[in-house]
């Protein structure tokens, strides 16, 4: 054979063993936590708490850790979308695009989108917690602590926080891809922008904001450093009743089992439990919004004809 | 003659640093179609938008000169461009119908205008595919979607969306380029009767069509006003002799 043909054997052996390398390290990490999680999983441990005995594989529980992931997605999504949204109007619709202004924004969002998580929860800790806490407190309450502390509210806040670049880019590519003949339509019959965006754009781009929402609600439901400080708690005798109380969160209590267990060897299957239950939940939160997203599609596809 | 809806003079357009329109006067007279002609890049479309102000929505234009309709200036600073679009609609050289069922595409407009009773709406909306000759074809299918005509029936249903809101003028660019002749000759047909309702603008490329639809033709050359004059003379004794090159088809 020519020399030619031993590098691209070679070349081709080596981006197969890469590929391969990777796909059987996702499969090994999956496998390990399915096999190990499975042993785990029962009726008991999915709507059990943890006041019995946290660290004791045949007592513990992780409903409250469910119910505070979802509590707190569903509040950062109720907030990020909105938002991120809103900004991405502004940016494709309104804002002149060569303008310093818009590029000063833009570099915002992009930096935002590389900052660490864990200084977002410093943020959120100073910002959410202290100063919008704190200043809510001495506004409304006389100074009595009400909102200045961490809470999942503002544990939810910094998420949206964190996700929001996610949603704005997500939402300013569907918006660029409506075409610009529909905008001129609607504009030429003598409607508003605001009515355009609303009745025409917007619709057209709505299974693109759903995408932003489900990378936003994926990235979200892993996070914990941004709600260390802010509101995930340790341990809750009670699931949360309001937007202001602390919460258990499946991603923090791994960390909490892994780094604060007095005999790792008897919570090991509570952790792979664990991780399995956060694993599936963020699978079945994703599934909700494709799901929705399609059906949004399939009505769309039918307009379009 | 009656009073002019549209009074143009000196003219001036630019796209940032180019300009685009050059010392322009053109009149346009009610319950009339006036042809812009010229070869491509001549700047028809571009004074065709300044009429209803479309060029505002593209950044970094400027303009300057007169454009009155009735007499009031349209760029003063107290008109309201939406109540101006109003008054004159569009049709796109490229048909543009939403996304949207037939019978929405054109309702939508009509709801802005604040009709939404159900009687109303439909029999508006009748009227109009009526006089867009498109009625025949899709009364049975006016809640299927728009995407699903045909070339034609699309630029036929943008016609009707156009009309429907019962605008003093109709600004048409290319109305007919991507359609067939038969769809050509449909809608050269509408023109003229929409003429008795309308003021008509048409921009066009086919010299054929403007002597057959229009009244006046203004034919511009490289963002300049060259000639405008009733479409007989243009077409058969123009004034000018780019005109009657471009006109006859000898031209550059
Ligand atoms: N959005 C724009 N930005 C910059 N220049 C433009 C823009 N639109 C048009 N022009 C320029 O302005 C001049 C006139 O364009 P216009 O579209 O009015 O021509 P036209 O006569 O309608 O041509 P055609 O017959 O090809 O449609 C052209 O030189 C064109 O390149
Ligand atoms: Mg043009």
């Amino acid at each position: 054979m020519k020399i030619r043909d031993w590098r691209s054997v070679a070349f081709t052996g080596a981006t197969g063993l890469a590929t391969f390398c990777i796909v059987a390290m996702v499969v090994v990490i999956l496998g390990n936590i399915v096999w190990d999680g499975a042993a785990q999983m029962s009726l008991r441990f999915i709507f059990g708490g943890t006041s019995e005995g946290m660290f004791d594989a045949q007592k513990a529980g992780v409903f409250p850790m469910i119910f505070g992931t979802v509590a707190l997605v569903v509040l950062m999504t109720i907030g990020v979308v909105p938002v991120g949204v809103i900004t991405a109007v502004y940016l494709t619709e309104y804002a002149r695009h060569e303008s310093l202004i818009t590029r000063v924004i833009r570099g915002a969002i992009n930096n935002l989108a590389g900052v660490p998580s864990i200084v977002f929860g410093l943020f959120g800790l100073g910002f959410f917690v202290q100063f919008v806490g704190g200043g809510i407190d001495k506004v409304f309450f006389g100074g009595q602590l009400h909102y200045a502390k961490p809470a999942l509210i503002w544990a939810a806040a910094t998420m949206a926080v964190l996700t929001l670049p996610v949603v704005i880019v997500a939402t300013e590519e569907a918006l660029r891809a409506v075409p610009h003949g529909f905008r001129e339509g609607s504009l030429a019959l003598g409607a508003t922008k605001l009515e355009t965006i609303w009745k025409v754009v917007l619709p057209q781009a709505l299974p693109g904001i759903l995408t932003g929402a489900i990378l936003a609600v994926g990235r979200g439901a892993g996070e914990v450093a941004p709600i260390m400080f802010t509101g995930a708690a340790y341990y809750l005798a009670h699931l949360p009743k309001g937007p202001t109380d602390q919460f258990m969160h499946l991603g923090y209590h791994v960390f909490v089992l892994s780094t604060q267990s007095p005999d790792i060897e008897r919570t090991k299957p509570i952790l792979y439990g664990t991780v399995l239950v956060l694993l599936l939940l963020t699978f079945l939160l994703n599934l909700t919004a494709v799901l929705v997203r399609a059906g949004i599609r399939a009505k769309l596809r039918a307009a379009n004809g | 003659m009656d009073n002019p809806v549209f009074h143009i003079e000196k003219l001036n357009f630019w796209y940032g640093a180019k300009q685009a329109l050059f010392d322009v006067d053109v009149t346009i007279r009610p319950n009339q179609s006036t042809a812009f002609i010229g070869p491509s890049g001549c700047g028809k479309t571009t004074l065709l938008r300044c009429l209803n102000r479309m060029n505002d929505l593209i950044e970094r234009t400027r303009v300057e000169g007169k454009i009155a309709l009735h007499g009031q200036g349209l760029y003063a600073p107290e008109v309201d461009v939406i109540e101006l679009r109003k008054r004159v609609g569009m049709v796109f050289q490229k048909s543009n119908p939403f996304p949207k069922s037939i019978f929405d595409n054109i309702a939508y407009g009509l709801r802005i205008q604040g009709v939404n009773s159900k009687n109303d709406l439909a029999d508006r909306i009748e009227a109009s595919l009526r006089k867009a000759a498109l009625w025949d074809e899709v009364k049975d299918r006016l809640n299927d979607s728009a995407m699903a005509l045909s070339g034609g029936q699309q630029q036929r249903l943008c016609i009707a969306r156009a009309i429907a809101v019962e605008p003093e003028v109709l600004l048409m660019d290319e109305p007919c380029s991507a359609l067939d002749p038969v769809a050509t000759a449909k809608i050269e047909e509408l023109i003229q009767d929409l003429k008795k309702e309308f003021t008509i603008v048409i921009v066009t490329h086919n010299m054929q069509q403007a002597a057959r639809v229009s009244d006046h033709t203004a034919f511009f050359y490289l963002g300049k006003l060259v000639e405008f004059d009733v479409t007989t003379k243009i077409f058969t004794n123009p004034a000018n002799k780019q005109t009657e090159d471009y006109v006859t088809g000898r031209f550059g």
